[in-house]
């Protein structure tokens, strides 16, 4: 049954021409996860996330200096490799300045017909974010409705959030699943099954994820072993996680922006549609250069590490991201704290995969040496 | 390219830069002597608004502080080791690091132990601003804390959509009800009114000053601008630097007037891009052999002051509210030109797409006469190196050429001193410009 979302997540450009080719509808290219998607889909439009594909390249040395993350640099040779050719515009909603960077690269060298920057509010603690944040949805509302030639009305939004929200409780589901004590799937299935979900039409995507769910009774259930989260920046590498559960452990949960951050919280729907969006993203676990001043990051990590029966953290950050090397130090003491042990490694845009697995053997290790002495 | 002697000369007003800065630190740590109280934050931070709690508070900015250390190499490399010993990664700001490390120590770069603010009030544009005083709050007990987000998009959009302008008034008024509630004082708007007349006087008396340096020989070189437009960093919202900037205005006039130079050799004029390194300007000197001036840099111009077109086409320094005649008698009025009158300043464009830097370097390029630019890839700064590579591919599309070095503000140990100078070596002579001794 996963074995879907392992395809789409493979063939997902194959997927936005077909997608494209069967709707005659539009196909935009996202660069973060505080794209308000709810719109997007509300105008008939299929947002897809730009990721990268861990291979080395060459294309971007000329465009971003190679002290920002190899997240962005990775976006952004997507772009100029062609490989997104098929994109009607490109969005960025405003977060770190590292993604930034490949959007107003891929602007300026990537040919593309649409684009849009939304100034999102970096305080969102703050109660000023909200009367802003919703004006700037307003004129993001108009200005895809202008783009796609015909005016988002109520009813669209309306069924722009209940497809959000229809998506997001069906991932909701699936996490819950893995609370289990032999849990029915693994990390690699679990981040697939979210991960496609940010390039695949939606309703399509939960109706896979709804027979996923049905059939999760079925499933043989794993033994865990030791039970892992992965907490960090986005992390789309299959290859490692993949590499982790082999060592003899499975994730059951994480905090990242290709898993939980994605899909955490619902929009509460109201009459003022804008606004509930906007309280959605405002309230949602947050990335972590819009997580000020109140680390509320850290609470939130220690109470999905209860609830899930974590063992042991594994922190991935994005080498040279500077809001999540802010947070790591905290966030590993309030762990030791707890009494969960972790492992930092650093992503690039390849993993040595040789050298991590010698670490998380010895993480592993370390986590059972209670159970041998 | 004939060999020129200009006229040079100290400027007058050296000195009184030097003690108002080292009264501002001196203030800072004595602040608690006389029942005063301390507070912490970014370069950019509002500072106009602080000032309403009284005439005994006393700000400490981090990024001028930290480079105060970055300029003392031993004390930096012992900063920047007690944060990595603390779990901090060693490409995070270099700024941010000598900071925390000062802290961690417990040593002030002035002498005696850190004095640790009362709160702080920060302003964030950049990923690290807001997380550099979270860390703070970490490593120190609970420090009440204030951070205004002020990346609202660029100036020319924001002016039309006042709603930006506004989340960022809101923000303030909110933190006016934080600073009332941390010091236990009463807020005295006199005292903003007249601070926001202070800053709107001081940065546009530094972009005066800026601009006056597009006449050829330029009356000041950039090495010197950093010791000026660094008091604008420090408290430009304070009656004391508004005074300074236009003093220095005054004598920088004179010196055009009579045709002073910082360098009496100057037969070519560049800028630079970002902070220098701060351990290393020597390289400046470097320069200055060949004849080779830098004027300054939007880093320069642009970090502090406040700027305009003019009706001739030029640019040049921006027309303060109370020449424009424009009213400021409420806590309301003067948030609102505050935040519009900052929201201009040009070392925030770029955060929002580097093709707004490119074309302001363009501009200086083209005003202040210029043969060439070069770039700093400074590792230690995320968010002025923000988009520089296309800043790079811009500035050599319009045919303008560029020397690009790497290095670091802060940390000294990712700049390669003898490779800059082999590349100001070829620069130079990619110009046709000979060392003395040397022409032919």
């Amino acid at each position: 049954m996963t074995e879907r979302f392992a395809e789409w997540y493979k063939t997902r450009h194959d997927y936005a021409r077909a997608w494209k080719e069967r709707t005659g509808g539009k196909v935009v290219g996202y660069f973060c996860t505080y794209v308000p998607e709810e719109i997007l889909i509300a105008a008939g439009v299929l947002p897809v996330r730009i990721l990268g594909s861990h291979e080395p390249q060459s294309v971007t040395e000329p465009h971003i200096f190679g002290m920002f993350c190899p997240f962005c640099r990775d976006c952004l040779a997507q772009g100029l490799k062609g490989r997104y050719d098929y994109l009607d515009g490109i969005m960025i909603a405003q977060s770190c300045l590292h993604i930034r960077q490949a959007f107003t690269s891929w602007v300026q060298h990537v040919p593309v017909g649409w684009s849009y920057y939304l100034p999102f509010p970096n305080h969102v603690q703050s109660r000023a974010a909200r009367p802003y944040l919703v004006e700037e949805l307003r004129l993001f509302k108009e200005a895809v409705g202008a783009w796609v030639g015909r005016p988002i009305t109520d009813a669209d939004l309306d069924r722009g959030i209940a497809t959000c929200n229809e998506f997001r409780s069906a991932l909701r589901e699936l996490y819950e699943s893995r609370k289990a004590e032999h849990p029915p799937l693994n990390g690699v299935e679990a981040m697939l099954a979210v991960v496609s979900g940010q390039f695949v039409d939606k309703t399509e995507h939960t109706t896979a994820l709804r027979q996923l769910l049905d059939a999760l009774d079925g499933r043989e259930r794993r033994d865990p072993k030791i039970r892992l989260m992965l907490v960090g920046s986005e992390d789309d590498d299959v290859e490692f996680i993949r590499m982790v559960e082999a060592c003899g452990a499975t994730v059951v949960t994480d905090d990242h922006c290709t898993g939980t951050r994605y899909f955490w919280n619902n929009v509460e729907p109201g009459e003022d549609r804008l606004g509930a969006i906007a309280d959605r993203y405002l309230t949602r676990p947050p990335c972590p250069s819009k997580d000020w001043p109140t680390r509320s990051r850290v609470p939130h990590i220690l109470d999905l590490a209860d609830r899930w029966g974590v063992q042991g953290v594994v922190v991935l950050q994005q080498k040279f991201c500077d809001p999540h090397e802010a947070d790591t130090p905290a966030i590993i003491a309030a762990l030791r704290e707890k009494g969960i042990p972790s492992l930092f490694l650093e992503l690039d845009v390849t993993v040595p995969v040789g050298q991590f697995k010698t670490r998380t053997d010895a993480f592993l290790e370390m986590i059972t040496a209670d159970d041998l002495f | 390219m004939a060999n020129v002697a200009y006229p040079t000369e100290p400027l007058k007003c050296w000195a009184r830069a030097k003690e108002l800065r080292q009264r501002y630190y001196e203030d800072y740590a004595k602040a608690h002597d006389t029942g005063g109280l301390r507070w912490a934050g970014g370069a950019w931070s509002f500072d106009a608004i602080p000032m309403g709690l009284g005439p005994d508070v006393y700000p400490l900015t981090s990024e001028p502080y930290a480079a105060s250390i970055a300029f003392n190499r031993e004390f930096s490399k012992r900063c920047l080791e007690a944060t990595e010993a603390k779990g901090y990664a060693r490409d995070l700001c270099s700024y941010m690091r000598n900071y925390w490390g000062s802290l961690l120590l417990n040593e002030y770069a002035f002498g005696g132990p850190f004095p640790r603010p009362d709160f702080i009030w920060q302003d964030h544009i950049c990923c690290s601003h807001a997380k550099w005083y979270q860390v703070v709050r970490d490593l120190e007990d609970d420090i009440p804390y204030y951070c205004i987000d002020v990346a609202v998009g660029p100036y020319e959009e924001a002016r039309d959509r006042q709603h930006r302008v506004q989340y960022i008034v809101d923000q303030m008024h909110q933190g006016i009800e934080f600073l009332e509630r941390a010091t236990g004082r009463t807020y005295d708007d006199a005292r903003l009114i007249e601070a926001v007349k202070n800053d709107c006087r001081a940065t546009s008396a530094w972009a005066e000053v800026s601009a006056l340096n597009k006449t050829i020989p330029a009356p000041l070189d950039e090495k010197t601008m950093y010791a000026l437009y660094v008091l604008g960093t420090l408290h430009k919202a304070s009656r004391d630097v508004a005074d300074f900037y236009e003093e220095l205005r005054d004598e920088v006039r004179d010196r055009v007037a009579r045709g002073i130079a910082a360098v009496p050799n100057e037969i070519c004029r560049v800028i630079t891009d970002t902070q220098p390194p701060w351990g290393f300007l020597k390289i400046f000197r470097y320069m200055e052999k060949y004849g080779c001036v830098s004027v300054g840099s939007l880093y320069t111009f642009g970090l502090i002051g406040a700027w305009e077109d003019k009706p001739n086409g030029t640019w040049g320094p921006r027309t303060t509210p109370m020449a424009a005649g424009t009213p400021m008698e409420t806590r309301d009025q003067a948030l609102h030109i505050l935040a519009d009158w900052t929201l201009s300043r040009p070392e925030w464009q770029h955060f929002y797409s580097p093709h707004l830097k490119s074309q302001l370097m363009l501009r200086i390029a083209k005003e202040w006469q210029l043969q060439g630019v070069m770039l700093h890839y400074n590792r230690g700064c995320e968010g002025l190196s923000l988009g520089i590579a296309e800043n790079r591919l811009a500035l050599i599309d319009a045919g303008l050429p560029v020397m690009v070095f790497e290095g670091n503000m802060g940390d000294d140990s990712e700049f390669d001193e003898d490779a800059t100078k082999n590349r100001i070596d070829s620069f130079m002579e990619s110009l046709g410009i000979k060392r003395p001794g040397e022409e032919l």
